[in-house]
């Protein structure tokens, strides 16, 4: 009976989860989602508290007392701007809670009840902790790229060597079943993983980490199920498969809007461009510098007006600047609306936390499906710190390392201002013809300074 | 092998509903989306609960400890942080 009633306890966090994620397929219904989200956990938390099996409170109610300080001081101190790096450590801390989950039930079971070891408990324990490993220290390297703490390592052979690691993890897990009290071989696929999960994500370069970032939150999901088989638990079964499905999702979004095939990013392949053109070749006196005042009498007359913002303009915090421009550009009669690349920043929607902190209302952001056709009837684009986004290289030359890459085609507004430091290249590493466009002007300003500058000249006018 | 299989069965429906709702999810959420899916992947807290508090051998109360500092993060940090984002989006409604 009492079994009964915390299975049901489990199904009714699990609904909350789902209704949660419901919520989320809005902006307006997405608050009360999350908040359906953290009564499950929370009914789920108090389910397992008053479990039988559990005797002694004292290293459980430690561990929530620090987990919360520390996770209330991340949500609250983390700025906007650095959310990629925050996803990153919590995808990693969800991996490593799984790792010692599954290591302390190996522990429990031996001690307690060796039926408990059947194979299939066995799998799912070492699944947990070849996953959970390789999402916490994946995740690591991921945040330091992030963070700009470590560079970008490339080794020849690094393929191999992984394929290497995975078949010794794989044995050791066979190994394992055979000999279930060698708890040192659990530990032993840990080490492994732990190696295997740096050397997948060391080679793999800034531009591809909102891949990353995603694979590895999905990662977290499948090592939380994993988790679930091991404690023969629904709602750990459920809620694992549910984020193991929202970032498989999400990887596969980004995969398609950087035309990248998910091999080619997990191994850290760039299909070699020798047929890039060189920059002098495509700027060579034609790219046209402009001041802010020219800049602001193009503007005066626009009715329709386009932002594209790219991680630049994250990077010199310019979402405010922007907020204020395109307030002065409304009161004067423009329409303004911001074209958002799926992989502008550095992870899904990382754009529109941004925008949406400087106050500016969701439905002014429009995906690249939708704001494509509206080009032409656009007068001025305004391309603030973004670059491959908008490289119409992707459309025109099909030996481009971007070529078949969706992209925002500004290049079809009537006008197009680029506030850009230099002509330097973005992450693709190829000049962008854009830029020496006869109907772009440059403005070389950091993001932050060439929106204000334009904002002052404006209102001269 | 009969749970097994019943594990299974939720397991692969979970993930069919997950595949579903999310694809739901406008790009606008997609950050709340990774945050949010983050805090409740945090549910192994309940396995880390269990061990942290049962009768087993030391070492797997420590690592069911561990595991709770971690698992409890994930989920407080990571339903601050969503709340504090999906509150920017609703401001200007």
């Amino acid at each position: 009976m009492g079994n009964a009633l915390i299975n049901l306890a489990y199904l009714a966090s699990a609904t909350l989860f789902i209704l949660g994620i419901k919520g989320l397929t809005h902006p307006r219904t997405a608050v009360r989602g999350n908040q359906l989200g953290a009564i499950g956990m929370l009914i789920a938390v108090v389910t397992a508290l008053v479990d039988q099996q559990v005797v002694n409170y004292v290293w459980i109610i430690a561990g929530l007392v620090i987990g919360s300080g520390i996770g209330a001081l991340m949500a609250t101190r983390v700025q906007m701007t650095d959310m990629p790096q925050m996803v990153a450590l919590l995808n990693g801390f969800g991996g490593a809670a799984s790792t010692f989950v599954a290591g302390a039930a190996l522990l429990d079971a031996l001690q307690i009840d060796l039926a408990l070891i059947t194979p299939q408990f066995i799998v799912a324990t070492a699944a947990s902790g070849l996953v959970g490993t390789v999402t916490f220290w994946g995740s690591l390297v991921a945040f330091g790229k992030l963070q700009g703490i470590v560079k970008d390592v490339r080794l020849p052979g690094a393929q191999i060597f992984n394929a290497i690691l995975l078949v010794v993890a794989l044995a050791l897990s066979v190994w394992l079943i055979v000999d279930p009290t060698a708890v040192w071989i659990y530990w032993a696929i840990v080490v492994v993983s732990s190696i295997l999960g740096l050397s997948l994500v060391f080679p793999i370069g800034g531009a591809d980490m909102p891949v990353v970032i995603s694979l590895l939150n999905s990662y977290s999901g499948i090592a939380a199920a994993a988790a679930g088989f091991v404690l023969t638990n629904n709602a750990l079964i459920i809620t694992g498969s549910l984020v193991g499905a929202s970032g498989i999702i999400l990887t596969s979004i980004m995969c398609r809007a950087m035309n990248r095939s998910l091999t080619n990013v997990l191994f850290g392949i760039w299909v070699p461009s020798d047929a890039a053109d060189s920059s002098d070749d495509v700027y060579g006196g034609r790219v046209k510098a402009a001041n802010a005042e020219e800049l602001a009498m193009l503007m005066e007359t626009a009715r329709r007006v386009v932002i594209v913002p790219g991680y630049g303009m994250a990077v010199s915090q310019a979402q405010h600047a922007v907020r204020d421009l395109v307030n002065l550009l409304e009161e004067r009669g423009a329409e303004v609306e911001f074209a958002i690349h799926p992989v502008a920043g550095r992870m899904p929607g990382h754009m529109n936390v941004l925008l949406a902190e400087a106050d500016i209302p969701y439905d002014k952001m429009k995906e690249m499906d939708e704001i494509n056709p509206s080009f032409e009837q656009t007068d001025v684009v305004i391309v603030i710190g973004a670059n491959d986004v908008v490289n119409p290289v992707a459309r025109t030359n099909p030996s481009s390392p971007i070529a078949g890459m969706p992209i925002l085609n500004v290049d079809k507004a009537r006008s197009i201002i680029v506030i850009k430091r230099s002509l330097s290249p973005g992450f693709a590493g190829i000049p962008n013809p854009l830029f020496a466009a006869d109907n772009t002007l440059m403005l070389f300003a950091d993001a932050k300074k060439g929106a204000l500058d334009i904002m002052n000249a404006l209102k001269a006018v | 092998m009969e749970i097994l299989v019943v594990s299974l069965t939720v397991f692969v429906l979970a993930l069919f509903i997950g595949v579903e709702i999310i694809t739901k999810v406008p790009p606008t959420l997609h950050t709340p989306l990774m945050s949010g899916s983050n805090a409740i992947s945090g549910i192994t807290l309940v396995g880390a609960i269990l061990s942290a508090g049962s009768l087993g051998p030391q070492a797997a109360t420590i690592l069911g400890f561990l595991a709770v500092i971690l698992a409890t993060i994930n989920v407080v940090g990571g339903f601050m942080v969503t709340n504090r984002m999906l509150g920017m989006f609703r401001r200007k409604d």
